[in-house]
């Protein structure tokens, strides 16, 4: 059977919730083994990641340096595990999160392989499909025989496996020489909230330029905490500067599966639609009739979204 | 210090781009051609620097058909100092383009380089991060802001927990993301100007590459589509629909 190396994201306590949809793909092309790199007090993602259903292992990676994530000092190891643990692994599998399109092309050119970015359908051991400019073409792309398949997975194209595993967590090491010339100094600004986490809540309610304002936007977030959703924006919005730059969902933002996905105010530009196409269903709530959000929208209701909302958290106070 | 800027030509953002008949590609006959948005923004940032005092000069560089020197007239009229173009009418992947970078930078003895995050024609997102394997120096990706103070840049990238500072030594290899900057427009005089500019156009065989594996690119299709499109009169009927569908 392949053998297949999943390097985790996580932020020293908590796994990103982008690994358990990442093993359902790791899973259909061999045994996956996670590799959690992390500082000496840093170690309970190797927990979370060993329950994950299809997870046969977990190497927990040890180091001073991993307690950051620095892609100019985890790639090397990464390499190393790559190439030489128990004889090297056949697949090097992250998440497209911003952490795994940043250090894995640094480990593909360290292998000398090409990678294959925002796998999102195999179609067998070698052959995958992958989306090209923004979503609005898919490619079918083949790695050659011979050499380790390096890809980041997009996730939301899997559904996350269960977590009833209990795979061991075995200590690995991962000597390479570590470069001084890059420091983490730390996150400037975070959404820090107690709110759902946005790539993984099963709702999302979204603002776009139509709310308005920084104070307008306190209106999505009354409707979201309403239905205990997570808060997504249009990259317009994060560009007028209403909310900060995590709430981005879209093709440069994040790619989001929801079951539910309502979108407030949001034109809807291919960029963003990128975003939420694998949404379950979207409902779309704009003044203009004819914005495209509306083509792609399961349920659209024109208006005012000042007079709908407040309507619309009544309803469901009527609802129950 | 000398900034190196990579560039791409690729379709404009805003041409819808379509599959063609075969399969095999998307259309790209009459198409408006751009530089990569992302790129652009590194041009802008690499003049806004020289411009303080922070690089001497500025070089735009391109791997590409023949076709990309309009991209590389375009940077110049921004104010780039001067565009070299390395010819190859092929499909180069990033690891390769990554390679043939390095060439560049070593021979250009490049302090910094900078690149677009991502091109937006194949959305790899892989050859800044390639190159600074290759060269052994620091990446910084994502940067939506970026000072430096002495040998040492202080970036802030754009992740998906908000926004992380890191620094690192120069030289080292950046790329850019949207908010970093907004790219000035290029007037009339200076597209006048970019054409006294030197451009060198180079045969990519005289990088010396070794070309690494790549990957078989295959059938190219359109995205399935969303069934969508149906509209409600009411928020009472907006509700009434969603608790159908299970979903509220």
């Amino acid at each position: 059977m392949s053998r297949v190396l999943l390097i985790a994201d996580h932020d020293g306590k908590t796994l990103n919730t982008g690994i358990a949809r990442t093993v359902a793909c790791a899973r259909q092309l061999g045994n996956v083994h996670v590799a959690v790199f992390h500082a000496p007090d840093g170690d309970a993602p190797c927990a979370a990641a060993a329950k994950l259903d299809g997870v046969s292992r977990v190497l927990s990676v040890r180091h001073e340096a991993n307690g950051a994530p620095l892609a100019a000092v985890l790639a090397p190891q990464i390499a190393r595990l790559a190439a030489e643990h128990e004889g090297g692994y056949d697949y090097v599998l992250a998440p497209s999160t911003t952490f795994g399109k940043d250090v894995l092309p640094r480990v593909a050119a360290l292998l000398g392989v090409p990678q294959v970015s925002d796998l999102m359908e195999v179609i067998d051991a070698r052959t995958f499909k992958r989306p090209i400019y923004a979503g609005n073409v898919i490619t079918t792309v083949k790695v050659p025989e011979g050499i380790p398949v390096l890809a980041t997975v997009r996730i939301a194209s899997f559904q996350a496996v269960g977590e009833a595993g209990e795979a061991p967590i075995v200590a690995a090491q991962a000597e390479a020489e570590l470069p001084t010339h890059s420091r983490y100094l730390g996150l400037a600004e975070s959404g820090g909230s107690d709110r759902p986490d946005l790539q993984s809540a099963p709702r999302v309610v979204a603002g776009g330029r139509g709310v308005g304002s920084k104070e307008n936007f306190e209106i999505i977030f009354k409707l979201a905490d309403r239905i205990g959703a997570a808060v997504g924006a249009s990259r317009a919005a994060v560009d007028a500067g209403y909310v900060p730059n995590d709430m981005q969902v879209g093709q440069t933002g994040k790619i989001i599966a929801p079951d539910l996905y309502i979108a407030i105010g949001i034109s809807g530009a291919i960029q963003h639609m990128t975003g939420i196409k694998d949404a379950g269903c979207i409902v779309a709530i704009n003044k203009d009739g004819d914005a495209p959000i509306f083509e792609a929208a399961d349920f659209g209701l024109v208006g005012d979204l000042f007079t709908l909302l407040p309507e619309l958290e009544k309803a469901l106070d009527a609802a129950g | 210090m000398k900034i190196l800027v990579g560039i791409k030509r690729v379709i404009d953002y805003n041409v819808r781009v379509q599959v063609n008949r075969e399969g095999t590609g998307v259309v790209k006959d009459g198409v408006k051609m751009s530089i990569n948005p992302f790129d652009e923004i590194a041009v802008e940032e690499a003049l806004r620097m020289k411009e303080r005092g922070e690089a001497e000069e500025v070089v735009v560089v391109s791997v590409g058909p023949e076709a990309a020197q309009q991209q590389l007239r375009t940077a110049l009229a921004m104010g780039a100092d001067r565009a070299v173009l390395y010819q190859a009418e092929e499909e180069i992947q990033p690891l390769a383009a990554a390679r043939a970078l390095l060439q560049i930078v070593q021979a250009e003895d490049a302090g910094l380089v900078l690149l677009g995050k991502q091109a937006i024609d194949d959305d790899a997102n892989q050859v800044g991060q390639m190159l600074a394997a290759l060269w052994d120096r620091p990446q910084a990706t994502f940067v939506s802001k970026l000072e430096r103070s002495g040998d040492t840049l202080k970036a802030m990238r754009e992740v998906d927990a908000g926004l992380e500072n890191i620094e690192v030594d120069l030289p080292a290899v950046v790329t850019v993301d949207l908010r970093l900057n907004e790219p000035r427009f290029v007037k009339m005089p200076d597209i006048m100007k970019a054409k006294r500019k030197p451009l060198d156009i180079k045969p990519f065989a005289e990088l010396g590459v070794e070309m690494p594996p790549q990957l078989e690119v295959g059938a190219h299709e359109p995205p399935p589509k969303r069934q969508g499109g149906t509209k409600v009169e009411s928020v009472a009927a907006l509700v009434q629909a969603l608790k159908d569908k299970g979903v509220l």
